[in-house]
């Protein structure tokens, strides 16, 4: 078989390349290497300077530590929902299904305050939670809340497709040899699950460290104790501590880039799986 | 039932506790978050409700939001047109870089898509003292918060044009050319009809996160009311002012606009769903 055509039929190529490479060149390359420009333009010692204080540290545990265990949550949650999902025929599936994507939906900014009151110690869940002395909004907890509303969608999508195509067969011949529904699963059906739920709690990883809406009402924002990432870049900027600012951003902008390695090498791992 | 279709069936108490709890999670996490919004937003009347929505500031708002959607959006349909024009149709090296390329604004953080038109165009950024001298303004003015919006909803259309016309391949456009077509005629009569629905679907999604965008458009907004207030930021500036809620009456606007742009994108995964089964 010949592997290509030649490229010459089809009209087009040097205009529809030449304005893809120019526009993303300039509405995404430029102005993203710009934040590596003025990083190296603090040198090594002003980089660490500004990256080296306790109100930094003290976000940088925050976020990474929450956003890392909204992944988990999500991990379970997700997997627990794409399985109904794909798996359970029952009435208003369909809408389930699709209020799945709420959180992409609905504008951040929205959410945020949303929660925010829900929570709030006068909330409707607030409320309920108050005689325990069950503190979310404006705590740790609250940030957490969020960033799972935020990453839910993606391990739920990243699972579907992968539980869609599982041949049926596989299970069948577990069944005949005896094994129960759980050792089915546990044995047959997660090991080939765990490269898109490493995916999609990754992405759902990634998404809760660089939020900022849906987070920034509900976490009350005190320095050292409930102030994210993003939130401290803004503070920075607000002071004019553009080094500082820059220093931040240049290495969320590295996380976010070793994030998106990884992802991209499991995706590619899923799919010579599913393939194969 | 077959004993087949059995042996890989769950318990029906499995089943029942399984959709117990995804009713119950996206209940608490999905439908009481909106569900608050829209009564909070109506808690103390129509008339308070009717007052917010309508106030000068929120009117501004409102079409300072339309505009900059107006403008990001057709700019980054045009470029997913562009890139999946160049990406499926033709085979060239570097390929699956600027694939990768593409995606990148998404994995980026909205305060730093928003810092980087600041570093650029900013009093202090690399134009800064040019564009002073010019006597203009990008940053907390309209045009930043348009590059910003740029930027997040950068991937949008192109990430749902690139798969659908690498799958559907260039036979139909070889089709077009042998008989005499121009390179505009097959991309107007073959090529568009073809992708439609997939451009409106990325249209849409591109669409309500322009209309939406909240983090990066923060950054680059000067926060003036009446100005350089988009629908986003006036609710979090009446939030913080402890006008709940003005700021719900707002949020359900974007709210309403979600819902809808939901219904928009289920009926269209129905209906391509639909065409395929039919094929």
């Amino acid at each position: 078989m010949q592997a290509k055509r030649p490229r010459s039929i089809l009209p087009g190529f040097g205009l529809s390349l030449g304005f893809t490479l120019a526009y993303l060149g300039l509405v995404v390359i430029f102005p993203l290497l710009m934040v590596f420009v003025k990083a190296s333009g603090l040198g090594w010692q002003g980089f660490w300077e500004a990256l080296w204080s306790n109100r930094v540290w003290a976000a940088c545990r925050l976020s990474f530590g929450l956003s890392l265990f909204a992944g988990l949550l999500n991990g379970v949650f997700g997997l627990l929902i794409a399985w109904v999902l794909t798996r359970y025929r029952f009435p208003g599936r369909r809408f389930l299904d699709a209020s799945v994507d709420l959180p992409f939906a609905m504008p951040t900014a929205v959410a945020g305050i949303a929660l925010t009151t829900l929570y709030a110690p006068n909330g409707w869940i607030g409320a309920l939670l108050k005689p325990y002395g069950i503190k979310v909004a404006f705590a740790p907890a609250g940030i957490l809340i969020a960033m799972v509303f935020i990453g839910l969608p993606f391990v739920v999508r990243t699972l579907q497709p992968v539980l869609e195509d599982f041949e049926a067969a596989q299970e069948e011949a577990a069944a005949t040899l005896g094994a129960t529904r759980w050792q089915t699963f546990r044995r047959v059906v997660y090991p080939q699950l765990v490269p898109a739920l490493i995916t999609g709690t990754t992405l759902a990883f990634a998404r809760a460290v660089g939020e900022y809406g849906s987070v920034v009402f509900i976490a009350g924002n005190m320095p050292g104790k409930t102030e994210i990432l993003p939130l401290l870049i803004i503070t920075k900027l607000e002071q004019y501590d553009y080094a500082g600012a820059t220093a931040l951003a240049a290495m969320m902008l590295v996380v976010s880039f070793v994030l998106l390695l990884v992802i991209n090498f499991l995706q590619r791992k899923t799919l010579v799986r599913t393939s194969a | 039932m077959s004993e087949q279709t059995r042996s890989t069936q769950d318990p029906l108490w499995t089943r029942v506790l399984l959709i117990g709890c995804t009713v119950g999670f996206l209940l608490l996490f999905l439908f009481v978050p909106l569900a608050l919004v829209f009564a909070e937003a109506f808690r103390k009347g129509i008339k308070v409700y009717a007052d917010a929505v309508t106030e000068a500031d929120a009117l501004s708002a409102i079409y300072l939001t339309l505009t900059v959607a107006l403008v990001s959006v057709p700019l980054n349909a045009v470029f997913g047109i562009s890139a999946s024009w160049a990406i499926a149709k033709f085979s060239f090296k570097g390929k699956s870089l600027l694939l990768s390329l593409i995606d990148l604004p998404f994995a980026v953080s909205p305060v730093v898509s928003g810092l980087v038109w600041v570093l650029l165009f900013g009093a202090r950024g690399l134009f800064g003292p040019w564009l002073q001298s010019h006597n203009l303004q990008i940053i907390f003015a309209v045009p930043g918060m348009i590059l910003a919006t740029v930027f997040v909803t950068f991937p949008f259309v192109a990430r749902e044009l690139i798969p659908l016309m690498q799958a559907q391949g260039n036979d139909q456009e070889y089709a077009a050319l042998s008989l005499g077509a121009s390179g505009w005629q097959t991309f107007r009569r073959v090529t568009l009809p073809n992708i439609k629905w997939a451009l409106f679907y990325g249209v849409i999604l591109c669409n309500a996160r322009a209309m939406g965008e909240f983090g990066a458009v923060s950054v680059v907004s000067g926060h003036i009311r009446g100005e350089t207030n988009t629908l986003p930021l006036h609710v979090e500036v009446l939030y913080n002012e402890y006008n709940s809620a003005a700021a719900f009456a707002c949020a359900s606007i974007l709210s309403v606009l979600g819902l809808l742009t939901l219904a928009l994108k289920t009926f269209i995964e129905w209906r391509v769903g639909l065409r395929r089964q039919k094929h």
